[in-house]
């Protein structure tokens, strides 16, 4: 079996070396395309990410078109914390950026309850409660601990794989079809997120 | 719910952990790769890398350890000690770090924050904080240059320039209880991590489990950072985080 080529997307939004790293440990050969038309040679995409929805705005209508190709084509495509906000149609971070918008609904800044000692941004590890089985979850036992670092979160739909409490319950994972998105990191998330990496490698391969 | 982080802080000098090598029966202690193993498996949250010599030299050891670490380590992994310039920081992610630890350079240079948060993002930036009782003791005063040089602010009011200048996370050390083993420095602690919304990691003075269920609690720490007493292996991090599920304190397990 060949070894899936994963492009993943440099939008200047944070470092990938971790990213490559675990990718490579799980089997991955990765590559950063240079343009949207480097997209053509990807068996599955990766958009990665962290800090503030604005950044999203250097994927522009090229790289929308070339990712959203991809996915027409059935090919697997994750989103990574801020690049997993980016799949739904926008967020109140940055109100005049869309989103992909191959999920529906907004996300939005996380809520501590009035009068809690909680922090925003969520930073550490919390568990992934499972709601329904999806293939990206295969192996994971549900209660699982990941790494998290953000301070907006997606709604709960019917997209929801996981969801996650801090002050409130928002959508830690997501499936549907061959679009999944994570709002941990599996790259720093131990064990777990390497299995997590894997079951979505299976996809591609 | 958000578990309480258990952080491990290796002291490297020219590639070798410098505390803990002298733990018979751990032969491979010194090599900082195989201390950040042993860790992982027994399911520490983090690690910190902190060179403590810091010069020209001893910085090429110091990338050449986080990619030995890195390479087979997927937790959070911070560095620091000596990081002064933007190219110091870029060095440290390039090899593979998540986030880099400020002290020095963040209190001559406090652009530097918002520089490299610009560049890598606030959860990538940690700033350091070593202070001490002053006074009454109602008073921490900041000290820099690992913990010699007074520079005459207070502990709190420097972790909210701080937090607004785009740390992600505040790494206070108490200079009083370091190496001391007398627990951590709970009251000061609680002040810095009331007054900022940026997660706080408490360290200096670990020495009992006690110790940590304290700084949990009384000291509203959201993460522990402790060095020789998971080095000598005189507490596990498996023991450690045993004792502090038993206490109703949230932990990765």
């Amino acid at each position: 079996m060949t070894s899936p080529s994963v492009a993943l997307i440099d939008y200047h939004a944070g470092n990938l070396t971790s990213v490559k790293k675990a990718l490579a440990a799980v089997g991955a050969k990765v590559f950063v395309p240079a343009t949207p038309e480097d997209l053509a040679e990807a068996s599955a995409v990766i958009v990665p990410g962290v800090g503030h929805f604005d950044a999203t705005r250097a994927l522009g209508p090229e790289w929308v078109d070339a990712i959203l190709q991809r996915v027409g084509e059935g090919r697997p495509l994750l989103g990574i914390c801020l690049g997993m906000q980016w799949l739904y149609e926008g967020s109140e971070e940055a109100p005049d950026v869309r989103g992909l918008g191959v999920l529906s609904g907004e996300c939005r800044r996380l809520k501590a309850p009035p009068g809690s000692a909680l922090k925003i941004p969520h930073v550490g590890w919390n568990s992934i409660d499972q709601s329904r089985d999806a293939s990206i979850m295969e192996d994971v036992a549900s209660g699982a601990q990941a790494y998290f670092t953000h301070s907006y979160v997606a709604p709960i739909t019917g997209d929801t794989v996981a969801s996650t409490e801090h002050g409130e319950a928002f959508a830690s994972v997501v499936q549907r079809g061959q679009i999944a998105g994570v709002q941990f990191h599996p790259e720093k998330s131990g064990e777990v997120g390497l299995q997590i990496l894997r079951n979505w490698l299976r996809q591609a391969a | 719910m958000l578990a309480k982080r258990i952080i491990a802080c290796l002291d490297v000098r020219d590639g070798q952990v410098v505390k803990g090598i002298n733990f018979e029966g751990l032969r491979s202690a010194g090599d900082p790769a195989s201390l950040a193993r042993r860790y992982n498996s027994e399911g520490i949250d983090e690690l910190v890398i902190l060179d403590i010599t810091a010069t020209l030299e001893s910085r090429r050891a110091l990338a050449e350890t986080i990619r030995a670490v890195a390479r087979e380590l997927f937790i959070p992994l911070a560095v620091g000690g000596g990081i002064r310039t933007e190219a110091d920081a870029e060095a440290a992610v390039d090899a593979g770090a998540d986030k880099v630890s400020l002290n020095t350079a963040a209190i001559s240079n406090p652009g530097l924050i918002t520089t490299l948060a610009n560049r890598y993002g606030s959860q990538a930036i940690v700033v350091a904080i070593d202070a001490k009782r002053a006074g009454e003791g109602t008073h921490f005063a900041v000290y820099s240059r690992s913990g010699t040089t007074s520079v005459n602010r207070d502990a709190v009011e420097w972790a909210r320039e701080a937090e607004s200048r785009g740390a992600g996370e505040i790494l206070l050390t108490s200079i009083d209880r370091d190496g001391t083993k007398a627990g951590f420095d709970c009251e000061m602690t609680a002040a810095v991590s009331s007054a900022v919304s940026i997660p706080v990691i408490a360290s200096g003075g670990a020495g009992a489990l006690k110790d940590f269920v304290d700084v949990f609690t009384h000291g509203r720490a959201d993460a522990a950072l402790a060095a020789s007493i998971f080095h000598y292996a005189e507490t596990s991090v498996r023991t450690l985080k045993q004792h502090l599920n038993q206490h109703g304190i949230p932990v990765r397990v």
